[in-house]
């Protein structure tokens, strides 16, 4: 579904990654993990052009992401993306925020996207909000709109950066709770965060990123029972 | 011209009710009189006032016109991480220019330049529009600044959430960013209209007809200066006020987001 071909970036001299290769399939729920300043959140932005390569091609369902000619704000509509600061439309209400794209973009009608919105804020377990504005929320409920939100494009892909890195302790759980359940449904995601318990249950595979470059890789097993590298055995020391 | 005494009007006009006031409240009110009610003087205001809101309003809307247009091209060249393209760093270089000279004459003198020099208008119409683009204009370059001190100061996280949803750029400034800079912008740019409706007392250099030369025109067939002049001031005073309090309500309108 995504097929990463020597992907870099650099801000400036700076070199953030360093020439990634990678392919993630259909239905696969990859978690990446990392110190901060690795490159895992700067690798998901890459995923769907919010940052800008410097060099190295994105295949999404066959099509380069990175060639001009294709219109990545076509493709972005199938690549659902929730943010660590969670980016609700602080103007509108929770409804309208998660009608917005799909009724811009005439992908429905007002009607459908309403019952649409209706029906992902059951899911999200929210549906008394419908007429809150973001500002009346708690960190843990914005987010879990903000799911909402990139669902109602239905998308094929969903990309998490650190989703729940600006929550308080207590709302974490709730948060993690609907990307289970959205795992669960087969969704194909791709995950970073700090929640190594998260990775543990619900990832079918785990990438420990470091200095620009996916160091170390496999299923939550292998990774968290028996790493090789010696970057990955300090930095599991320090958060687990 | 003959100029209306007091002797006269007192003879002739005066209700008898009036003559058996104090002589020193008499004099007041003929003064009244005479600026507002003979020969139908109001009428000078009223039509100088409606001048006045034409020129104000349609200032107004070109100048947030202008002003958003180069507010957005001068933020979206700011906000480009890549060197921005080649038409783009030249629409930038423009807006600059024309900030930059608009802000830095003075009003007056793009009036007497536009009036005299560019366009030099014949007839009540084309001075109308004649002040209409050169007051537009001029505020067009302050409502900019306005406007992109507004633009910049949305979070860029929002911009990367309407893209992030598919929707493009224009589509996301004009239904994400837009909406919320228009909310943040609105005390300065309320304080920009009471300016600008302020500023519209400048057309009388290109002869229209404004509510400020109606009190000139007064103060010549009366060859009285103070009832004329305080009462343009009262005028101007009470429509800054009623603007005022018209921006505070819209101001609460848009805050309903923010209630918590």
């Amino acid at each position: 579904m995504i097929n990463v071909k020597g992907l870099r970036k650099a801000f400036g001299d700076h070199e953030v990654l360093c020439g990634i290769d990678e392919h993630i399939a259909k239905g696969e729920k990859v978690v990446i993990i990392g110190a901060s300043g690795s490159g895992k959140s700067t690798f998901l932005r890459c995923l769907n052009l919010l940052e800008q390569p410097t060099g190295g091609n994105i295949f999404f369902e066959g099509t380069d992401i990175t060639d001009p000619k294709n219109d990545i704000n076509k493709l972005r509509q199938k690549m659902g993306m929730v943010f660590q600061q969670f980016n609700l439309f602080p103007h509108m209400t929770v409804k309208e925020n998660i009608k917005l794209a799909p009724v811009k973009l005439r992908l429905m009608s007002e009607a459908e996207a309403e019952a649409k919105a209706k029906a992902l804020l059951e899911r999200v377990g929210l549906p008394e909000k419908a007429d809150a504005y973001p500002g009346q929320l708690s960190g843990g409920q914005q987010q879990r709109i903000a799911i909402a939100r990139a669902l109602a494009m239905n998308p094929d892909v969903m990309l998490f950066d650190e989703p729940t890195s600006a929550l308080d302790p207590e709302m974490v759980g709730e948060v993690l709770e609907i990307m289970k359940e959205l795992a669960d449904e087969g969704m194909t995601m791709v995950v970073v965060t700090h929640e190594m318990g998260f990775a543990r249950e619900v990832a079918t595979r785990v990438m420990f990123m470091d200095e620009g470059v996916i160091a170390e890789q496999g299923t939550p097993d292998e990774l968290f029972g028996n790493p090789q590298s010696p970057r990955l055995q300090a930095f599991l020391g320090k958060v687990l | 011209m003959n100029v209306l005494t007091f002797a006269k009007w007192a003879a002739e006009m005066a209700p008898a009710w009036i003559l058996s006031l104090p002589e020193g409240l008499q004099r007041v009110l003929f003064q009244f009189f005479q600026v507002f009610v003979y020969e139908n003087r109001w009428k000078f205001f009223t039509d100088g006032l409606i001048t006045t809101f034409a020129v104000t309003i349609g200032a107004l809307v070109l100048g947030v016109i202008i002003g958003m247009v180069v507010a957005i091209i001068r933020s979206t060249h700011d906000s480009s991480r890549r060197k921005p393209n080649i038409i783009l760093r030249f629409f930038n270089m423009i807006c600059k220019v024309y900030v930059t000279v608009l802000r830095g004459t003075p009003l007056m003198v793009q009036l007497l330049i536009m009036g005299f020099v560019v366009m030099v208008p014949k007839g009540t119409l084309e001075t109308n529009i004649c002040a209409i683009i050169t007051l537009g204009i001029n505020s067009g370059a302050y409502v900019a600044e306005i406007a992109r001190s507004g633009i910049m100061s949305i979070n860029a996280g929002q911009m990367e959430a309407g893209r992030s949803l598919g929707l493009n750029y224009w589509q996301t400034m004009r239904f994400i960013i837009i909406p919320q800079a228009f909310k943040n912008i609105l005390p300065a740019l309320g304080n920009e209209l009471i300016a600008l409706l302020k500023e519209t007392s400048l057309v009388t250099v290109i002869a229209l007809q404004d509510v400020t030369k109606a009190a000139q025109v007064i103060v010549s067939k009366t060859y009285t200066a103070t009832i004329p002049y305080i009462s343009l001031a009262l005028i101007y005073l009470v429509l800054v006020m009623i603007l005022t309090k018209l921006l505070g309500i819209l101001e609460r309108r848009l805050r309903e987001s923010d209630k918590r």
